[in-house]
């Protein structure tokens, strides 16, 4: 669990503890416990997160509360990805772990680490949008933009999932985006665009 | 969101033993349901045990019918073939739920646990037999529009759980298996797993402290195989129900040889009905005796100042969905 704790730190507040028998609930400070002993880490308070996001390896320190939402927004600055509910409700904190959608504010960074996180951030190659980003500038898919990314990666992932293959198909598995500008049907166009041309 | 501690469990008595050391700490699977009560300052665990990489995996044909481990995603369970073709109710009943991206995050076992939705419950300003025993429902006289009408008390009349998975779960005689601390299994049918409010509202489900749902067994039977789930909401998509109905049938000759009826968003629990059931059985199926069975379903509802359009909805929601299996 290298992560998890930094030798070099002077405010270390990472513990380690390990379940064996009647040991209970004793925190012993982790630069007194042997790193590769069996069982469980006990992470309490910030430590050294990695997270690898768009095929970089970032890292923070972190209490265990940290949602990747926040995490990514907070304290890596990759402010594209919104949040708009913090509750899973709109969809505006969407990103990929290992190829697949999720909200990120219903996930704790921690729980991340090892996995593949892709942002909008991450979608263009240099100064080449991706397919989905032109479609949605061709197509108006958006006004005041604070879905935007959220409703470009879930559209993503639905066209890879094979769920973009008619409108109505398209609108139910994009329904956890909302956008309350109602941009709705111009988005559907551009999801379909980019579907229909694969 | 309080500050916790967190970790890693990679087998069940790693989760066991952290959860023996540390009174209150609760287990962490998708994280969907707890993060957002947590955030909501409606818990407030000291320690978070992650159980994701537990064994607790697999869809699985067994000799009598299906087997999932709770691990499994809400997603991963509602498109995989099996479930798909012996278990279209469970399937659509995971797959009409939440959002896409939310299902890629629960976990089979979260969704069972999930809380109810009762605003009141949700705002902690309030008083709530359900969240403090005792401080009483405002709901009885308040905002009660999407109150459950069947199997409520005085103290508490929520659908406590809200979700899709264990209505159609009830209506084909699904089982939980249960570890303990000690890791001690038992068998519990879902029909008995989750409470009535009576008198302990606070009190949702015969699971012990610490223990595990490690999968769920879904007996095969000709009426889940011709079965399926209808979700009437407040928009079309990306709700929870105002009133839901998983239905099976085995219908042979235009005669109804069994039949099976869960309804969700009307009860206080996930709502089985026998009385309908008797209905449908022997019967020919047809409208007449759809609307028999409807009739019967809703004939003890009990509702509230804003809920009597439920009645109906519920009784309509039933006669569709058996329509839709009797037709298909
Ligand atoms: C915006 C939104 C909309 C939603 N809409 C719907 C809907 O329409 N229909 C629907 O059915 N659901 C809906 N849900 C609920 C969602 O399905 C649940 O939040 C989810 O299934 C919970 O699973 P999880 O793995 O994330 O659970 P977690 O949040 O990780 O855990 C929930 C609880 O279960 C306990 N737990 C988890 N796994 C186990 C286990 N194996 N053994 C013992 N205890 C365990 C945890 O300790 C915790 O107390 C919605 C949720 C949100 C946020
Ligand atoms: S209906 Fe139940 S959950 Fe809602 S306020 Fe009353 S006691 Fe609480
Ligand atoms: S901010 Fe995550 S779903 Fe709204
Ligand atoms: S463009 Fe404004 S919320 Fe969607």
């Amino acid at each position: 669990m290298a992560s998890e704790w930094s030798p070099g730190s002077s405010s270390r507040r990472t513990f380690i503890k390990q379940t064996t028998g009647l040991a209970g609930l004793t925190l012993a400070p982790m630069n007194q416990a042997e790193p590769s002993a069996p069982g469980p880490t006990l992470v309490q308070g910030a430590t050294e997160l990695s997270l690898r996001i768009n095929g970089r390896v970032y890292s923070l320190r972190a209490e265990p509360r940290t949602t990747l939402l926040d995490a990514l927004r907070e304290y890596l600055h990759l402010t594209g990805t919104k949040k708009g509910c913090d509750h899973g409700q709109c969809g505006a904190c969407t990103v990929h772990v290992d190829g697949e959608r999720i909200t990120s504010c219903l996930t704790l960074a921690i729980m991340q680490q090892g996995k593949q996180i892709t942002t909008i951030e991450g979608l263009a190659k240099g100064d080449q949008l991706h397919p989905m980003q032109e479609a949605f500038l061709k197509h108006d898919g958006f006004q005041c933009g604070y879905c935007t990314p959220g409703q470009i990666m879930s559209a993503v992932a639905c066209i890879r999932e094979g769920h973009a293959t008619s409108d109505d198909q398209c609108r139910e598995w994009m329904s956890g985006n909302i956008c309350r500008c109602g941009a709705y049907p111009n988005i559907l166009a551009a999801i379909r665009e980019v579907a229909s041309s694969q | 969101m309080n500050d916790f501690h967190y970790a890693k469990a990679s087998t069940a008595k790693e989760a066991a033993d952290l959860m023996n050391d540390q009174p209150g700490a609760v287990y962490l699977a998708g994280a969907t349901t707890l993060l957002d009560l947590m955030k909501a300052n409606l818990a407030a665990p000291p320690l978070l045990i992650d159980i994701n990489t537990l064994p607790f995996k697999g869809i699985e044909q067994t000799k009598d019918g299906l087997r999932i481990g709770t691990m499994e995603r809400m997603s991963t369970v509602g498109e995989n073939p099996l479930v798909v073709q012996e278990f279209p109710a469970v399937s659509q009943s995971l797959l009409l739920a939440a959002s896409a991206q939310l299902r890629n995050m629960a976990s089979i076992g979260g969704n069972l646990l999930q809380r109810t939705r009762c605003g009141y419950f949700r705002d902690a300003a309030f008083p709530c037999n359900k969240r403090q025993p005792g401080s009483g429902c405002p709901a009885l006289t308040g905002d009660n529009h999407n109150m459950a009408i069947l199997g409520t008390s005085e103290r508490c009349i929520t659908t406590s759980y809200p979700g899709d998975l264990a209505v159609a779960l009830l209506a084909f005689d699904a089982v939980l298996i249960l570890q303990n601390q000690k890791g001690k299994q038992r068998q519990v049918p879902i029909n008995e797993f989750y409470l009535l409010p009576g008198d302990t509202p606070h009190r949702e489900n015969v699971l012990e402290a610490g223990e595990l749902i490690v999968a769920v067994l879904i007996p095969t039977a000709t009426h889940a195989q011709h079965s399926t789930y209808l979700k009437v909401r407040e928009r079309t998509s990306y709700a929870y129900a105002l009133a839901s109905a998983a239905v099976g049938l085995d219908v042979q000759n235009g005669i109804i040889r069994s039949a099976r009826v869960a309804l969700g968003g009307v009860g206080a629990q996930p709502w089985r009905s026998p009385a309908a059931e008797k209905v449908l059985t022997g019967a020919p199926a047809n409208r007449a005796t759809f609307q028999d069975a409807a009739s019967a379903a809703l004939q003890n509802a009990k509702p509230r100042s804003e809920n009597a359009f439920k009645i109906e909805l519920a009784q309509n929601t039933l006669v569709r969905a058996l329509e839709t299996v009797a037709n298909a």
